[in-house]
């Protein structure tokens, strides 16, 4: 039987991660994602798993990169700062194909910028903040439910693909408090193990190579550097670098449709919000306030990937309006996808958009 | 088995070049993993960036070859998430002591049960031959062209004052010493450190008056000290020249250590 709680958005992360079969988190307190190591910390030790503080943000990933070599579900939480200093060791992860989760509770930048406020500005970062061509998977959740539910499935994805996954909330659903039914299991999609005598960065049909965990007798020799399908360095053949980062990035990106979550509301619409994160419970509002039945909404709980053929569902769109605590990251993504109006509601400073400033927009449009 | 058991025959020839000091190290490290009865399948290699850390790319077992610095921190989580693992850190003195100094002093602190051997060949070898946080006050590199002005680390003492349970040093000169100090490492549960002084002649050697690859090895034999006779000295009231190197086991402590199954 599934069980109703009344939690915090951070604390909902640790309990889905720990629901996930995650054993191994380490990390560096930040605000305002700390209450996800406390909680870890309060937590993991009575299940068998590691917690460790470690002395950074880059030593929490390489820690976590780490175990997940032995076979472990690992996972580290942070905010913009120790983000930024993870982006090279994330890297890693992407070129030695290391699964691993990343809560980014995302807050007010550049820089130190405002600790305790909402923002989603490393929309981008989780993208492209790391040197060289790869792609990502980035999860948005927008409640507390959400914390729970995505970052279970990030281990998922994780696993399925090989690469860090991004759960990139902000501080108001990692603060917030409200209802969370705690489903009694959680779906879970193991790790594909490497056969024995198959090549270790050979990739199967699905472009993903089986795992060789550490101490199981694959003897793998797992480099950062360009390496062939043994594992070796290679780095001066052009075509064995093209093939691998191709591959790295053709593995998320072929998998774009299959992976895409999100809610539709309204897919007859002609004016479309769509959002991730905070901003999408202004914008449920809205619809809730003004009962439209020409409004929709997009809500993208999957972010990158970008899966563009969403923007289809809505066939009658002509304007798609997009609130985000940031200058329009994603709205420029989208941008590029679609002939429609795009109309981003930039904001910035902590505070989630208003729905009577939001309503009064689509008035405006339509 | 022998040492030669270890290696990864299909990725020869290596990198290292001619009279290169790392090797010497590679070996005594092996042998003493050998003579540990240590299996390959239990046995992983981590490292961090620069010559000393391709060691692992040419040895047997699991390896993580990491990013520049942080060995260390990669080779906790794996400890700390199989300690059934006999987990072994190669690094060099860049590598270890300046961008990844502080891993450095908290797995010392830590007490965390790995074996750390740092190759210092007192330059940045790989990118041709900079200075690093071990070149010597005076000598010169192509960032030091009119010799070095600062301090080198004392990686031994550094690692003694952050706690490592085992600490000691020797050089590529003292084959047998280095093999009896890594293995004595490996025994020891805790942070041991191993800090091997080696060679390098295309980058160190021959901007430092050391024209052939025998002439610094010479210069670690003359200029090596133990440590007991270094103590006797000091209590002698003598002075121990500046340029000497103080060998021997430097450290032994009986600190709990952390990521040894309990």
């Amino acid at each position: 039987m599934s069980r109703i709680e009344f939690m915090q958005g951070n604390i909902a992360c640790a309990e889905g991660a720990l629901a996930a079969g995650c054993r191994f988190f380490g990390g560096y307190p930040i605000t305002p994602s700390t209450e996800v190591a406390e909680h870890m910390a309060l937590k993991l030790p009575k299940t068998g798993g590691i917690f460790i503080q470690m002395e950074d943000e880059i030593a929490s990933i390489a820690a976590v990169i780490g175990a997940s070599w032995t076979g472990m579900r690992a996972m580290t939480a942070t905010s913009g700062p120790g983000f930024s200093l993870m982006m090279e060791n994330l890297g890693f992860a992407v070129m030695t194909e290391t699964p691993c989760v990343v809560v980014n509770i995302q807050r007010g930048g550049p820089s130190t910028g405002q600790p305790t406020m909402a923002a989603q500005g490393d929309m981008l970062q989780c993208r492209f903040g790391s040197h060289g061509d790869y792609s990502a998977i980035a999860l948005s959740p927008a409640s507390v439910q959400e914390m729970y539910d995505l970052t279970a499935e990030a281990f998922n994805l994780a696993d399925r693909f090989r690469i860090p996954v991004f759960v990139m909330a902000d501080e108001i659903i990692g603060h917030m408090r409200e209802k969370l039914v705690v489903p009694d299991t959680v779906p879970r999609v193991e790790r594909k193990p490497l056969q024995k005598g198959n090549l270790p960065f050979r990739a199967d049909d699905d472009l993903v190579p089986g795992f060789p965990t550490f101490g199981r007798g694959y003897g793998v020799h797992v480099t950062g550097l360009t390496h062939d399908e043994r594992g070796y360095p290679c780095a001066t053949s052009p075509s064995v670098h093209e093939d691998l980062v191709k591959r790295l990035v053709d593995k998320v990106e072929s998998a774009r449709d299959a992976i895409a979550s999100c809610d539709i509301v309204n897919p007859e619409a002609q004016v479309v919000f769509i959002s991730y994160g905070a901003p999408s419970r202004a914008v449920q509002q809205v619809l809730h306030d003004t009962r439209r039945d020409d409004v929709g909404h997009l809500r993208l709980k999957l972010v990158w990937p970008f899966a563009e053929s969403l923007l289809s569902r809505f066939p009658d769109a002509e304007t798609f309006i997009i609130p985000e605590l940031n200058l329009g990251q994603i709205s420029r993504e989208i941008e590029r996808h679609t002939d429609r109006t795009v109309i981003p509601v930039p904001k910035l400073g902590g505070a989630l958009h208003d729905p009577s400033d939001l309503a009064g927009l689509l008035e405006e449009v339509a | 088995m022998t040492y030669e058991d270890w290696f990864r025959e299909d990725r020869l020839p290596h990198i290292y070049c001619v009279g290169c000091g790392n090797g010497t190290v590679i070996n005594c490290t092996l042998s003493a993993v050998d003579q540990m009865g240590w299996t390959k399948e239990e046995t992983v290699f981590v490292s961090g960036i620069g010559c000393s850390s391709r060691a692992p790319g040419y040895i047997v077992t699991d390896s993580l070859h990491t990013t520049h610095g942080r060995a260390i921190a990669f080779a906790t989580g794996i400890k700390m998430a199989n300690p059934d693992l006999k987990v072994i850190v190669f690094t060099g003195d860049g590598d270890l002591a300046a961008i990844g100094g502080n891993h450095f002093i908290h797995g010392c602190r830590r007490n965390i049960d790995l074996t750390v051997v740092c190759m210092n060949n007192m330059i940045y070898g790989m990118t041709g031959g900079q200075g690093s946080p071990t070149t010597p006050q005076g000598a010169l590199s192509t960032t030091t062209p009119y010799g070095s002005q600062e301090s080198a680390f004392d990686l031994c003492g550094l690692a003694a004052a952050a706690g490592a349970n085992y600490v000691a040093r020797y050089t590529s000169y003292h084959v047998k010493e280095l093999t009896r100090a890594v293995r004595a490492g490996l025994e020891s549960p805790g942070f041991s450190f191993i800090e091997a002084l080696v060679q390098c002649p295309t980058n160190y050697g021959r901007r430092n008056k050391f024209r052939q690859v025998l002439d610094q090895i010479e210069y670690f034999k003359s200029h090596a000290l133990l440590v007991q006779k270094a103590d006797r000295m000091r209590e002698e009231g003598k002075k121990i020249p500046d340029d000497m190197i103080i060998i021997g086991e430097l450290a032994r402590q009986n600190r709990p250590a952390l990521g040894v199954r309990k």
